[in-house]
């Protein structure tokens, strides 16, 4: 069987082809004209179909991961990442590469009606080609996604521990959601990072946003406070809920060398009392100036 | 062979590590330090650790050391300036240095250390006044 032939046919026919995939494209029951314009759409289609007849000229059809598969693989590559962004699903990516298929073999079996045998060969080899680049399609789709997920998680680690300066020497950290390991670590150099920057001398760490604390957790808790201690500055636990409370007894764990408070109020007012600060109303002179 | 500096302010000794130690020099800054409180009678040890990026366990012990030796020799220990990630290691080998204590930077730990000396002083103040109206009596 002559294969280089099978690719000047394909090559020739080309517009056909790209007709006829566009048909079985915009035929389909999945196309998503609200995310991809059919403009659009046809001249990725186009541009894929380009380097993928381009690539099989040589007759090459078996191994996609060669040198001249290189700009179709990429080509497919993006696609698959954008549409992954803007959130086609799995099922509509791989429609697209799959729906070649049909347009493909619709051409051969045109051009091979008088010839079984070679039409059968020529399907198979193009039925293997297809898969496989729909298998890298789907591979690059869950890359796309993967990336999405891990870029979210980042944001929202990055989100939950805020550093806040509440007053000049004292830093305020409020940790909402569960404390796990890799959580602590963030915690914990955030808020070393700030006690240096800003020359802060007291930190309040508020777990009122902690759903529960078990002996991990206040192990981490523990650790963060001995860093802090460590760098020279006076670490106060506050939000500590009544069942936090119950648990930490039941568990056994030890806080006894930890400074802790019920609401972050109150531990703000012990940082105050630290740095021998004071809060008090402005208007009680001039009342006592009334009253005399 | 390398040593580290140790100056002499006042009552006070003041150490600046300004090299990443290795087990030897820490070794020669503990017997070097001890002499010189024992020499100069110091009330206090400071040591800036701020150039520091390193820290092993055998470190954080020599550190630990120091403290427990001075205290001993009736001279506080502040350990001063430490960077975040080697709070953080030192945690995590588990060292939390008891005992030793410890200050955002130099400033801060001398003030630190004239309050503790001071409060000692007052104490042995107190103690003295307290012992007056005995010798009185007797």
């Amino acid at each position: 069987m002559n294969i280089q032939q099978t690719a000047q046919i394909l090559l020739r026919k080309k517009n056909t082809i790209l007709e006829n995939w566009m048909k079985n494209q915009l035929a389909d029951a999945s196309l998503r004209d609200d995310l991809l314009s059919n403009e659009d759409l046809r001249r990725q289609s186009e541009e894929l179909l380009n380097s993928l007849l381009q690539a099989v000229s040589h007759g090459n059809f078996d191994n996609i991961y060669s040198s001249e598969f290189e700009p179709v693989n990429d080509i497919l590559g993006d696609i698959s990442i954008t549409r992954a962004r803007q959130g086609f699903s799995p099922r509509e990516i791989s429609q697209y590469v799959l729906s070649l298929k049909q347009a493909l073999t619709d051409v051969l079996e045109e051009e091979r009606r008088n010839e079984p045998e070679l039409l059968y060969r020529e399907v198979v080899l193009l039925n293997k080609l297809v898969d496989s680049l729909s298998i890298i399609t789907f591979e690059t789709y869950l890359k796309g996604r993967e990336e999405v997920i891990l870029r979210q998680s980042d944001e929202i680690s990055e989100i939950s521990t805020p550093v806040i300066r509440v007053w000049d020497g004292i830093l305020a950290l409020p940790i909402i959601g569960t404390l796990d390991s890799s959580r602590t670590q963030v915690v914990m150099e955030s808020l070393l990072q700030e006690i240096v920057n800003t020359g802060s001398s007291i930190a309040i760490l508020d777990i009122s946003g902690v759903p529960a604390v078990d002996s991990l957790v206040a192990q981490h808790l523990i650790k963060t406070v001995s860093a802090t201690r460590l760098m020279g500055a006076e670490c106060i636990i506050s939000g500590i809920r009544a069942e936090i409370a119950q648990t930490i007894v039941h568990l056994g764990i030890d806080l006894s060398n930890i400074r802790t408070k019920a609401t972050l109020a109150s531990a703000l007012q012990l940082a105050f009392g630290m740095l021998s600060l004071e809060v008090r109303k402005s208007n009680q002179v001039s009342t006592t100036k009334l009253f005399k | 062979m390398d040593r580290i500096p140790i100056l002499k302010m006042g009552p006070f000794l003041l150490v600046t590590i300004q090299v990443d130690l290795y087990d030897r020099l820490a070794l020669n800054l503990e017997s070097d330090l001890i002499s010189m409180v024992s020499k100069t009678g110091a009330r206090g040890v400071l040591i800036d650790i701020s150039a520091v990026n390193i820290v092993d366990s055998f470190m954080g012990r020599i550190l630990g050391n120091i403290a427990s030796m001075s205290r001993i020799m009736d001279a506080e220990t502040v350990v001063v300036g430490m960077q975040p990630a080697v709070a953080i290691t030192l945690v995590e080998l588990g060292l939390t240095l008891q005992g030793v204590y410890t200050a955002l930077n130099v400033e801060k730990g001398m003030e630190l250390l004239y309050k503790k000396v001071d409060l000692l002083s007052e104490q042995d103040d107190t103690i003295e006044e307290d012992q007056d109206p005995h010798d009185i009596t007797d």
